[in-house]
């Protein structure tokens, strides 16, 4: 019991992190960005790269994977996605569903349709008892590491400058734009920002997720419930609605058969949903 | 009948007049029946994701609903003919009724839950019930077959005379048949005074209510007429390529009814049929040597279309073909 609570929550978590570039391009700037899993998979394939061709430790393809995809949601934010901000919501559909199919056909095309493994290093395999409780390191590294994300990200937008700036330019970009802040840059930062995270997510999330060329399909379904059962009120609520998918679906899988789980996690959304049309932390408007 | 009901019935009678150019594209459909054998399965295809298409066009081109999960439909239509085909009787009609009987029903249900909420949980809730349906598809391969597809439909002669053939020229014609007829229906529908109400209610969903609109009954009545279209057009593959498999209820599915119906522009029914036309055909061509590449060109002509706007195409198209008309 306590066992799968504890994968849970460090499913959760690593969804988090996955998802929290989404929660603010989706959440606060309103964009819909069926895409942001390409981006998860892009850090996810360099961390494989790295690791089988130059024999990079993992621990150091992290912070590659983070750069890379930030680089790429850079560029790509530069080049497209700012002509997309504010159109019809179906438009932006059309747009992230295309650059997902771009992204799923170069990447197969390029690295093969087959599914990529690592090798973690030694000292994070195996598992061990804490408090009389069995867990995998690997998954305590996790929580640890993404739980550390999850506070200074917080704490990045309530109390930092850049924070503030972010917050005013999605409540009025024109008005902030007249105050002097550079909408069009703090966006762009805060998109690559987003990017990298899931870059980052999808390095760590190679273990557990698994990577192939389907992933941002597979997954944008799991993207997307976070964000929209979290409500668009800032992290927090993203934050909490990873946690409880986590164990949803660790739970789920476990205690029903592995055909049977896969549906908990609909059920929750759809009756999330239900109650609550803006999502469990909806902004007062 | 006061003068203003008159102008606003002329007006409707207007709409709903019969123009040359469409009657020489339903001439045309139906003289590809005459074709000699060797591109009817692909027309076939082209009717049926035509139909799927029109389905589609009636919540989003005239509702403004945004699905992500119009296969929900489509797959419930396909095993429920599949089903009855295999377990009841292996009629096609009667596949086709209890289809599109099966998918309604779903659609009935499921409205309640797109009534709410922004696009963005419209989104997520269809794609959520085409995922769930997924699932629940994998989960019972008892009944569905699981990811083998359900195998061993024997459909019976169409009216009991025609045989579906190894060319595809009766499951053309019956698929064409289902088109047209429902076409008419949609036709008349959208041309009415519903039709009407739910273009006010896409353009400013207040305002309309605020016009006595009953806004959620509409909506709940054109979300289960959409369903029971894709459930026909789900029938229609299970029974003229007798198998049913899950690709019937995946997200690539829902996504190339949109990209085709995208294609020919949404909100005037002839946008999903000419846009079945194109996407098929270029699905063909280009998917002969590589499925990837046909997914690249597919991405990069939806990235493309929504930079450039959908508006420029579809308007250039509509545009066209209006003045097509007008001479």
């Amino acid at each position: 019991m306590a066992t799968i609570l504890f994968d849970g929550v460090a499913y959760g978590m690593l969804l988090f992190v996955l998802a929290c570039g989404l929660a603010v391009t989706l959440g606060l700037m309103n964009f819909v960005n069926l895409a942001h899993g390409a981006f998860a998979m892009a850090g996810g394939y360099v961390t494989v790269i790295l690791m089988d061709h130059w024999g990079v430790p993992f621990i150091a393809c992290l912070p590659l994977a983070f750069a890379a995809a930030a680089a790429l949601g850079f560029v790509l934010e530069r080049t497209l996605y700012q002509h997309m901000y504010g159109r019809d919501h179906l438009d932006q559909v059309l747009f992230s569903i295309g650059l997902v199919f771009m992204a799923v056909a170069i990447t197969d095309y390029l690295l093969g349709s087959s599914q990529r493994n690592i090798r973690l290093p030694d000292w994070l395999q195996g598992r061990r008892e804490i408090l009389g409780v069995n867990v995998g390191i690997y998954r305590s590294f996790l929580i640890v590491l993404c739980g550390a994300l999850a506070v200074g990200l917080q704490a990045g937008l309530v109390r930092t400058r850049f924070g503030s700036r972010l917050r005013a330019a999605v409540d009025d970009a024109r008005v902030a734009r007249g105050l002097g802040i550079p909408v069009a840059t703090v966006f762009a930062a805060t998109f690559a920002m987003g990017s990298g995270l899931a870059g980052l997510g999808g390095a760590l999330g190679v273990e557990l997720l698994g990577l192939d060329p389907y992933f941002p399909l597979k997954f944008m379904i799991y993207f997307l419930i976070v964000v929209t059962v979290g409500g668009t009120s800032g992290i927090i609520g993203p934050f909490v609605a990873s946690l409880l998918l986590g164990i949803a679906d660790v739970a789920g899988k476990y205690y029903l058969s592995s055909a049977l789980g896969g549906f908990v996690i609909y059920v929750v959304l759809i009756v999330v949903l239900l109650l609550r049309p803006n999502g469990l932390f909806a902004r007062a408007r | 009948m006061t003068g203003s009901q008159t102008v606003a019935a002329q007006g409707l009678a207007r709409r709903a007049r019969w123009r040359v150019p469409e009657i020489v594209f339903w001439v045309v459909a139906f003289a590809a029946l005459l074709l000699p054998p060797g591109k009817h399965l692909l027309l076939n295809e082209v009717a049926i994701l035509a139909l799927f298409a029109l389905s589609l066009d009636l919540i989003l081109g005239y509702a403004g609903i945004i699905s992500l999960g119009h296969a929900a439909f489509f797959g419930t239509g396909a095993y429920a003919a599949g089903l009855l085909c295999k377990l009841v009787t292996p009629d096609p009609l009667a596949g086709l009724f209890v289809a599109i009987a099966a998918a309604a029903l779903l659609g009935l249900l499921t409205s309640f839950l797109v009534l709410r909420g922004s696009d963005l949980t419209r989104l997520m809730v269809t794609l959520g019930v085409a995922l769930v349906l997924h699932e629940a598809a994998n989960a019972l391969p008892q009944w569905t077959g699981g990811a083998d597809g359900l195998q061993g439909m024997v459909v019976g002669p169409l009216l009991g005379r025609f045989e579906f053939d190894l060319y595809g020229r009766t499951a053309y014609a019956y698929s064409l048949a289902t088109l047209f007829v429902l076409f008419l229906l949609a036709r008349r529908i959208v041309n009415a005074p519903f039709g009407l109400s739910l273009m006010a209610i896409r353009r400013n969903t207040l305002r309309a209510s605020a016009l006595g609109v009953p806004v959620n009954r509409r909506l709940v009545a054109v979300y289960t007429l959409a369903a029971a279209y894709a459930g026909a057009a789900g029938a229609l593959l299970a029974q003229t390529t007798a198998y049913v498999s899950l690709e019937v209820l995946e997200f690539q599915r829902s996504a190339d009814v949109l990209l085709a119906l995208i294609i020919g522009g949404a909100g005037w029914l002839y946008g999903g049929l000419a846009g079945a036309i194109v996407f098929k055909i270029l699905q063909d061509t280009l998917s002969s040597n590589a499925p990837q590449f046909w997914m690249f060109w597919m991405g990069l002509f939806l990235v493309v279309l929504a930079l450039v706007g959908r508006e420029r195409l579809s308007g250039g198209m509509r545009g066209l073909l209006a003045r097509v008309i007008r001479r």
